[in-house]
């Protein structure tokens, strides 16, 4: 009896959401949450707490009383220093009052874009291994998410070619995340041009997804895409403060695009969200303003990690791409035999070491594993040790 | 060389083989790089912050605020090295401002403090004047949150 009305009730979930399954992230959490000296390499954000003179300005905000709604597209100061940084950075201008969005994370910008875009049937072309909401939030905005394993071989830089075999008449978007979670891939500027001409030669929009611009190594300077030649007006570029300024809870993030995209995707924010929290919008201006110093710092802090945790896991024998940006490391695991699933469960129950099985960015991601490094040196070296004794001691059979 | 002496004034301990392989370097050059950097005393010593509270140890600090008599051709050095070769002087500093030196000053208690500053300090010829500010409780030192209560609170496994 109580099996049936289950069933009913799922019956009457609308098809969008029963066409996604559920997050592959989130397998070992209830594992992972119960042991005592679990060290995780498991978790998408920065170790970090958020620099203090961002905590203290957003205190000082609600001392002052700014605690009400803002303009749907977010402070107006908030989207000058936005507009600053790309003019600064990237010499790509963009208009404050009409081509820029402030939202709920980069999330939230990454869904309005969908909906705003999206007509039933549309496809999108998605590089993987990719983050995990990209092909979920293109099925619930009523698209079809049409995944391109990006390869090892190619340092995980997706090639125009690679695009071209999966075209159709119904693609209408090119989505993005460069540098790459999970694999640390970054594209140069002659990676992305070469992009840029396949874009223009469909007609394509291009949503690109630059949470981890920030963070690059090894003198490789991130490009914007929308600051190549032509690109501005068919790119949506999503960024947020998340990872550069170590404020994932705040969820503050934006989209930059022309005014027709911005005008679509503000029209659906101000029915769903309204507007993104004033206090995180003040953390995010005082970011922008004074804490260039205390970003610059962890991103050498973690561009040392890199290079601990991938000469670590070169020596004991997975191989790995070398990453360049983002704060994670993809190896591949299949010289131990295991599967991706097989190897994360393994390792977490003998070692209590947590990592992300591959195939949870995409079925190409299958025989690897991220490890964040977003963690202290302390603890990458332990883990290092950890994963090194289940090599040698949990051989497969 | 910069590098590695950030990573070394973070944690001294921390061991070369890690220490190499953050550097892209051979173990054997960090070794090297490491004893130039001592002989040429970039680094000049190694030491250990520890609450010595936590161990019930009573403990008195005292900042000195010190007015002085500069004197022909030294200037401050010759009485400032008369005050900082006692071993009760932790720290000196030549200051800009209402005052000359600034001395920091541990001892076992207020008393001990008072006589060190009463029959050492101002007794030095030059010294026409010390002010004591005695501490009262330590939150910071050498860059050091002394109880930080801010832990790891992210979710074990996210996106």
């Amino acid at each position: 009896m109580e099996t049936n009305e289950k069933e009913n009730w799922n019956r009457r979930l609308s098809a969008g959401v029963q066409a996604i399954p559920p997050s592959g992230i989130r397998k070992f959490f209830d594992i992972a949450a119960q042991m005592e000296d679990v060290i995780s390499l498991g978790v998408g954000e920065p170790d970090f707490v958020t620099p203090w003179p961002i905590r203290e300005a957003c205190v000082y905000g609600l001392e002052q009383g700014y605690t009400s709604y803002t303009a749907n597209r977010g402070l107006i100061e908030l989207r000058q220093e936005i507009a600053n940084l790309y003019h600064n950075q990237y010499q790509v201008d963009y208009d404050p009052a009409a081509e820029i969005l402030t939202t709920v994370g980069v999330s939230e910008a990454m869904d309005l874009a969908m909906r705003a875009l999206l007509k039933p049937g549309d496809e999108v072309l998605i590089p993987e291994p990719c983050y995990v909401s990209y092909a979920a939030c293109t099925t619930l905005a009523g698209g079809v998410p049409v995944p391109v394993p990006a390869k090892l071989e190619n340092e995980f830089r997706i090639q125009p070619e690679e695009l071209e075999e999966k075209l159709t008449p119904k693609t209408k978007i090119l989505l993005i995340g460069y540098p790459n979670n999970p694999t640390g891939a970054i594209m140069t500027r002659d990676d992305l041009l070469g992009i840029a001409d396949f874009a223009e030669k469909h007609d394509l929009i291009v949503i690109s997804d630059e949470i981890y611009g920030a963070l690059t190594y090894g003198g490789e300077k991130h490009v914007c895409f929308s600051s190549l030649p032509g690109m501005k007006d068919r790119t949506i570029l999503l960024n947020g403060f998340s990872k550069a300024y170590a404020m994932t809870g705040w969820r503050i993030g934006y989209a930059l695009g022309n005014p027709t995209f911005i005008a679509a995707m503000n029209k659906i924010h101000q029915y769903t969200m309204l507007c993104a929290p004033v206090t995180a919008q003040l953390g995010a201006i005082e970011a922008l303003r004074h804490c260039e110093k205390p970003m610059k710092k962890m991103v050498r802090e973690y561009d040392r990690r890199r290079r601990l945790i991938y000469d670590g896991l070169t020596k004991m024998g997975l191989p790995c791409f070398e990453p360049k940006g983002a704060f994670y490391i993809f190896p591949d695991i299949t010289p131990t035999g295991y599967t991706s699933d097989e190897f994360a469960n393994a390792l977490l129950k003998t070692e209590h070491v947590a990592v992300i099985p591959g195939n949870a960015f995409g079925a190409c991601g299958e025989g690897h594993v991220r490890c964040s490094y977003a963690t202290s040196i302390d603890k990458i070296s332990e883990a290092l040790t950890r994963i090194e004794h289940f090599l040698t001691h949990h051989k497969k059979k | 060389m910069r590098e590695l002496l950030e990573l070394l004034e973070h944690d001294a301990r921390r061991p070369v083989s890690e220490l190499a392989p953050i550097l892209g370097k051979s173990e054997y050059e960090v070794e090297q790089d490491i004893q130039k950097l001592e002989k040429d005393k970039v680094i000049l010593s190694y030491n250990t912050l520890i609450d010595w509270e936590k161990l019930g140890d009573e403990k008195v600090t005292a900042m000195i605020e010190i007015n002085l008599t500069p004197q022909r051709e030294v200037g401050f050095d010759a009485i400032a090295e008369r005050i900082y070769r006692f071993d009760e002087v932790r720290t000196v500093y030549l200051m800009s401002g209402s005052f000359d030196l600034m001395a920091i000053i541990e001892g076992k208690s207020l008393k001990d403090i008072a006589n060190f500053v009463a029959t050492r300090l101002s007794t030095i010829e030059g010294v026409t004047a010390t002010r004591s500010h005695f501490m009262l409780k330590p939150y910071k030192k050498d860059g050091t949150i002394i109880n930080d209560e801010e832990k790891d609170r992210r979710l074990v496994v996210s996106p």
